[in-house]
């Protein structure tokens, strides 16, 4: 029956093919012009002297060299910053989503909604449209609401300047992000921890699961592991694409003392502060190359092929 | 005996028990920390002008008042544009932005689910490579091709990067992979078109999937005050997250912080309201959301 309607067949699947690349192709245009063919072009102008006046000139790997020998700005501050940072918020609030999905878990809906719904809302406007807000919080002089509570309870003398501290810039954005980091990533792993078949549990206890701690690591874990790889993609992309934080809560780019600088602070200053755009394009190379190989490493824990 | 104490403290109860005490008292300080901000910002926000300068600063609000709200929609900037004008762009930038994210991901979401060309699958494992894309490690070569598009100081920027989602296709793709192919098989049968069965049979069903890109765009889009920083040079053009950032990073005076904190709840309440309304869409799409 197949060979005789063979023609047919073929061409109702040519057919459909056809119509697959209309219904992909508007997606795709916008893909490749605004996600691959500027990560081409970074490439490219990784490897060339590039100052947007004169056409881009070849230049092999010194944009690498440089970046890994002579940019001490980048080695001292830059790079030392955005692992402090990346360590820092990355899994922190990767954990943080789990134990509060987790505990979210545990209550009655309601409630659960409730609570859901006040995590996730930091997360609605991001860090950076709300910095005003923590520029108040923490302002430097004593109208700033730490600087006052402080001062209140004598445990400083006179306010700190905290956003334009070397000691205190990095540390108020690391709090500021995990503050704004319970997303799409949190929702997700709440949703698969709340779609666990009830019977696993039971049929674990029966086995001989004793307590919380045992339930999480050999029931619940392993099977929202797609939910969990989801989560850690999420963190780590969150974590490096809100790294605007330190310029919007300073201020100033770069950053007083280059406290808070981290790579795409370095990237913009460079790209459109020095025309660099070689250089700067050399920047996002790593840094994607980086979350890449960050995201292979979650994708060894949580993923189910290679 | 064992067993009625698993069901007290399983996953999901229906009913309040005791056993769940210690979680809510371990969530109370974290939600606090959550919520304080926001409710901070609220109350700055209605505070008039005199309580601004409190010294010590007082936390609440003691006599509402909207005179802030009045201020931000009377002053214009420095190049003597109304707020209004900021805030009619963002709404078109966004509502733009909304129709056709949707749009284009249930497209090509429903082709990478269901149909079969050549192609599919190496398209699936890019746009999944593609959720660890960092947009702004790009912003050089993006801003060099705006450029030779011809698109600086053009309104359709605001809207045009921000239609291919990677996150969102996936999401709509995982939740279209649920719908079974003998439905569709049908239909087809019936003699029901692709497009029809695209317009007729999944658009219906993936409705708590389209929420999700709703929710997702409409964050990156509103939210956004670098298309205006980096692309747009026209005052006119401009939206009303640029304009709330200007006025956040200029004014560093007691008396901005007010205009500032209202435009930080305009900003915010949106987002808010939109996810309120649908959360359990959203919840109900995330459960789809595992990458195997």
């Amino acid at each position: 029956m197949m060979g005789k309607k063979k023609h047919s067949v073929s061409s109702a699947k040519k057919k459909q093919q056809r119509i697959a690349y209309g219904f992909v192709f508007p997606y795709v245009l916008m893909f490749s012009i605004f996600i691959i063919i500027p990560v081409i072009i970074a490439i490219f102008l990784s490897f060339t002297y590039f100052d947007t006046v004169r056409a881009p000139s070849w230049v092999g790997f010194e944009n690498y060299i440089y970046l890994f020998t002579s940019d001490e700005i980048f080695m001292q501050k830059v790079l030392a910053n955005t692992l402090k940072y990346a360590v820092i918020v990355g899994p922190g609030s990767y954990i943080l989503s789990f134990m509060l999905a987790w505990i979210l878990a545990q209550l009655t809906p309601k409630v659960r909604t409730v609570l859901a719904l006040i995590i996730y809302s930091p997360s609605l406007t991001g860090g950076i449209t709300m910095a005003v807000l923590w520029r108040i919080i923490f302002a430097g002089d004593s109208s700033g609401y730490l600087n006052s509570i402080l001062l209140r309870l004598g445990m400083i003398v006179e306010p700190i300047v905290f956003l334009q501290s070397q000691d205190f810039l990095l540390l108020i954005m690391i709090i500021v992000t995990l503050w704004s980091s319970m997303g799409v990533g949190f929702l997700a792993i709440l949703a698969g921890i709340l779609n666990v078949n009830q019977e696993m549990y039971e049929a674990g206890y029966i086995d001989g699961i004793k307590n919380k701690f045992q339930e999480i690591i050999y029931i619940t874990i392993p099977l929202i592991k797609p939910q969990m790889l989801f989560g850690a993609v999420m963190a780590i992309v969150g974590t490096f694409a809100s790294a605007g934080i330190g310029v919007a809560l300073s201020g100033s780019n770069p950053t007083p003392q280059y406290a808070g600088q981290l790579i795409v602070n370095h990237i913009e200053y460079f790209g459109f502060s020095k025309y660099e755009m070689g250089y700067a394009a050399a920047l996002s190379v790593v840094l994607l190359f980086f979350v890449y190989l960050v995201s292979r490493f979650a994708y060894r824990l949580f993923g189910s092929k290679d | 005996m064992a067993r009625s104490r698993f069901l007290g403290t399983k996953i999901n109860p229906s009913r309040f028990h005791k056993s769940q005490i210690k979680y809510l008292l371990i969530l109370s300080p974290l939600v606090a920390f959550m919520a304080l901000p926001l409710i901070y910002i609220f109350n700055v926000a209605f505070k008039p002008l005199e309580e601004l300068f409190f010294y010590p600063p007082r936390f609440f609000v003691q006599r509402f008042t909207f005179s802030n709200f009045v201020r931000l929609f009377s002053v214009t900037g420095a190049s003597g544009i109304p707020m209004s004008r900021y805030l009619f762009n963002s709404i078109m930038v966004t509502v733009l932005v909304l129709f056709f994210s949707v749009l284009f991901s249930t497209m090509a979401g429903y082709a990478l689910s269901k149909l079969h060309f050549k192609g599919k699958r190496i398209m699936n494992e890019i746009n999944t490579v593609a959720l660890m894309f960092v947009g702004v490690a790009v912003m050089i070569p993006r801003y060099l091709i705006v450029e030779q598009l011809g698109l600086i100081d053009n309104f359709f920027v605001h809207v045009l990067p921000y239609l291919a989602i990677p996150v969102g296709l996936f999401l709509v793709k995982q939740f279209i992979d649920q719908i079974p192919d003998e439905l569709l098989d049908a239909a087809r049968i019936d003699g029901a078109s692709e497009l029809q069965i695209y317009s007729k049979i999944i658009l219906p069903l993936i409705k708590p999937a389209i929420a999700t890109i709703v929710i997702l765009s409409f964050q990156s889009v509103w939210n956004s005050a670098d298309t205006s920083t980096v692309y747009i040079n026209n005052d006119n053009l401009k939206t009303f997250a640029f304009y709330m950032n200007t006025l956040t990073s200029g004014t560093n005076g007691v008396a901005g912080q007010g205009m500032a904190a209202a435009a930080s709840l305009i900003m915010f309440v949106p987002n808010f309201v939109i996810f309120l309304i649908m959360q359990s869409k959203v919840m109900d799409t995330m459960a789809h959301s595992g990458i195997k």
